[in-house]
């Protein structure tokens, strides 16, 4: 039987080179005139070791990261393919602490598995929980997830449950599921990787939604700045059709639910969701008023449940373990887990994901090592682009939606990006407007106008320009933004220019010669 | 990743054709000629807005809304780099002087035949290995002046 070897297929192990890594094993293997079999997985989410090799042994699967396509010779000498010690060897995968530390309940697969492969995803616990969702019945399924407190993981953590229960209300001669996979804030990819690494844990996810709120169509509306995802997800699609579970029987059930995956179109605003149910029906992604809610009158004018992905991907292992085992995860009102993604300036970038309340310092500091320069940290922004920017000083900040709101932040998609003593924050303050003025739909004028005076009062202060009655003025913009836009965008760009604002005004008070030089 | 096909109003008219039923074909329409051409062609627009039955304003409307539909066919290699916040913490914005003072590529810049057009995105989803880009649909992490000096090169190279 031929040695099975694993390289992972996801697009971030493919920007450091796993394709050329996978060719040089295949072709040191046919030198050597030995059997091994190549399988692609997707990412374990452990960025600094990619491109990470694992091979099965008999004492289980075994890594050696990051391994160079040059290194593929000297592999076979140390004789990998039964664990053989060599530099790169990291041992057992799943014992590496930074994995064993976390709590994986939607990721569990993520890196193990063939994401195409639906026989792998059955074997390695998928689809549980559908079929215990067909076994309760819609009702039962709403109430299930009503009961594990889940709530939404695209950054509003509104109760999903909730959505689910109006929608299921609503009479209608159609409903539709609509996922929100535009994952467009920086330091996110818990999305992209799912749907690379583990695709039919969204399929499934979607199916128990359908089926729960009476809907037989729908969408998951991906970035068009993630083509590697696009592709890999159309085609779980056509194999979850093909294998039944999506068309006219989901599972055999009788009850009819397909699937599309829809391309976004490059424009960060189709994130927010009524905006992303306009571009859905093929016009200009401007934000609606709410209400309507979508629940009851979304894409097409139908009652519509439209959920971020991760939220979807949370509810097959609710329903197979039940609500209770799912809250018992959590902190508070902060139930279950939370993909955490940590990203930029930070030594050991990846996917953690651990129940709600563990520390922000335990985060970047006890998984990411600290900065990949070496130098100290000055600040984090949690959330994204919209985002609050964490000074040193709150690092202990529990991470949960609670806590993080009372530190004036919010937890967002879980996208954690970290910067060294070097960045200027004024300038990461300025950029917070200029990205807002650059990304608003336009509908609003305290987003529309707002974010492009706030660039102009930013700039003035930084010139020197009156700065005390400028600082004041600009706090009076966040003030209006935030109170007066129709949506998020408008409404959180605020967000990360107060918080530099609040900790870290000296940015705003250097000489105005170096502020101009930079 | 983008089409080089030049652009024929009947090839334009069979692709709008093939999903005009769908729902909310806007965009899937779109994408299909941006695949084929490369950008989407001005003479499309009446195209579009009469296989969908909406008005001209409004199919322009849409094109004009999305980053993506570009409006003149280019030539050349297409890096999208990366300058949102994470990249910015590794130092993107250093790859992007480096881009107009050691190469004089501007990022974004209006379009002069150049082998190497540099569009800034925001957010690859690819943000523990920064600062990221595409190269042409392809990935590329830990990008740094050396990467960006071998790309400027290969693109050169292809235009010879």
């Amino acid at each position: 039987m031929s040695v099975r070897v694993f390289v992972p297929g996801d697009s971030s192990a493919l920007s450091v080179g796993a394709n050329a890594v996978a060719d040089a094993i295949l072709d040191e293997a046919r030198r050597r005139s030995l059997d091994i079999a190549i399988v692609r997985t997707g990412s374990r989410g452990l960025f600094w070791l990619e491109p990470l090799v694992e091979v099965e042994t008999a004492a289980g699967r075994v890594g050696y990261g990051p391994v160079a396509p040059g290194e593929a010779a000297e592999l076979f000498e140390a004789d990998f393919l039964a664990g053989g010690p060599h530099p790169k060897a990291l041992g057992r995968v799943e014992d590496i602490p930074y994995l064993a530390r976390q709590q994986r309940l939607m990721f569990a697969r993520s890196g193990l598995t063939e994401p195409l492969s639906l026989d792998d995803y059955r074997r390695h616990g998928g689809l549980r929980g559908l079929e215990r969702a067909l076994s309760l019945g819609p009702k039962a399924t709403v109430e299930e997830v009503l009961a594990s407190g889940l709530r939404g993981r695209g950054g509003a953590g509104f109760p999903t449950g909730v959505k689910w229960r109006t929608t299921a209300g609503v009479e209608s001669d159609q409903k539709y599921v609509v996922c929100n996979a535009d994952e467009g804030d920086s330091g996110t990819f818990a999305d992209r990787m799912l749907m690379e690494g583990d695709p039919f844990l969204l399929i499934e996810g979607m199916a128990i939604a359908a089926l729960a709120v009476g809907a037989t169509m729908g969408y998951v509306y991906i970035r068009s700045e993630y083509p590697h995802a696009f592709a890999v997800f159309s085609r779980a699609i056509e194999r979850a059709r093909s294998a039944g579970l999506l068309g006219p029987s989901v599972g055999g059930s009788g009850r009819a639910f397909d699937l599309e995956a829809r391309l976004g179109a490059g424009a960060y605003i189709c994130g927010e969701e009524t905006s992303l149910l306009e571009s859905l029906e093929g016009k200009r992604g401007e934000v609606r008023a709410k209400p309507p809610l979508p629940a009851i009158s979304g894409l097409f004018g139908k009652p519509t449940v439209i959920n971020n992905m991760l939220s979807f991907a949370s509810t097959p292992w609710i329903l197979e373990h039940g609500a209770k085992a799912y809250a018992a995860y959590g902190v508070g009102r902060s139930l279950g887990s939370q993909p955490f993604q940590l990203a930029g300036n930070v030594r050991y970038g990846g996917l953690v994901e651990l129940a709600f309340g563990a520390s922000l310092r335990d985060l970047v500091e006890g998984f990411g090592g600290g900065t990949r320069t070496g130098r100290p940290i000055r600040a984090v922004q949690v959330g994204g682009p919209l985002g609050a920017y964490f000074p040193a000083a709150l690092l202990d900040t529990p991470l949960d939606y609670e806590s993080i709101l009372a530190a004036k932040g919010m937890l967002g998609h879980g996208g954690v990006v970290v910067f060294d003593d070097t960045v200027d924050m004024a300038r990461q303050a300025r950029f917070a407007f200029e990205f807002c003025a650059k990304e608003s739909c336009g509908k609003c004028t305290p987003c529309r106008i707002g974010s492009i005076r706030g660039v102009e009062t930013v700039d003035k202060i930084l010139a020197g320009r009156d700065r005390q009655k400028n600082v004041q003025l600009l706090r009076d913009l966040c003030e209006v933004m935030t109170d007066g836009s129709l949506c998020a965008l408008g409404g959180l760009a605020p967000m990360p220019v107060l918080s530099v604002l609040d900790h870290f005004s000296e940015d705003f008070a250097r000489p105005p010669a170096r502020a101009a030089a930079e | 990743m983008v089409g080089r096909t030049a652009f024929d109003a009947n090839l334009a008219r069979t692709l709008i054709d093939r999903k005009r039923d769908a729902p909310g074909a806007t965009l899937p329409i779109l994408h299909d000629l941006l695949d084929e051409f490369g950008y989407i062609d001005d003479a499309a627009i009446p195209l579009i807005a009469d296989a969908l039955n909406i008005s001209r304003a409004e199919a322009l409307g849409v094109v004009s809304f999305y980053h993506d539909f570009r409006r003149s066919p280019i030539d050349g290699r297409v890096l999208r780099l990366c300058r949102a916040e994470s990249c910015q913490a590794m130092g993107c914005e250093d790859l992007v002087s480096h881009l107009r003072v050691g190469h004089g590529v501007e990022v974004d810049g209006a379009d002069n035949g150049s082998e190497l057009h540099v569009e800034s995105v925001y957010c690859l989803g690819n943000c523990a290995l920064s600062p990221a880009a595409l190269l042409d649909g392809e990935p590329i992490g830990r990008l740094d002046r050396d990467r960006i000096d071998a790309i400027v090169a290969g693109a050169q190279g292809k235009m010879q």
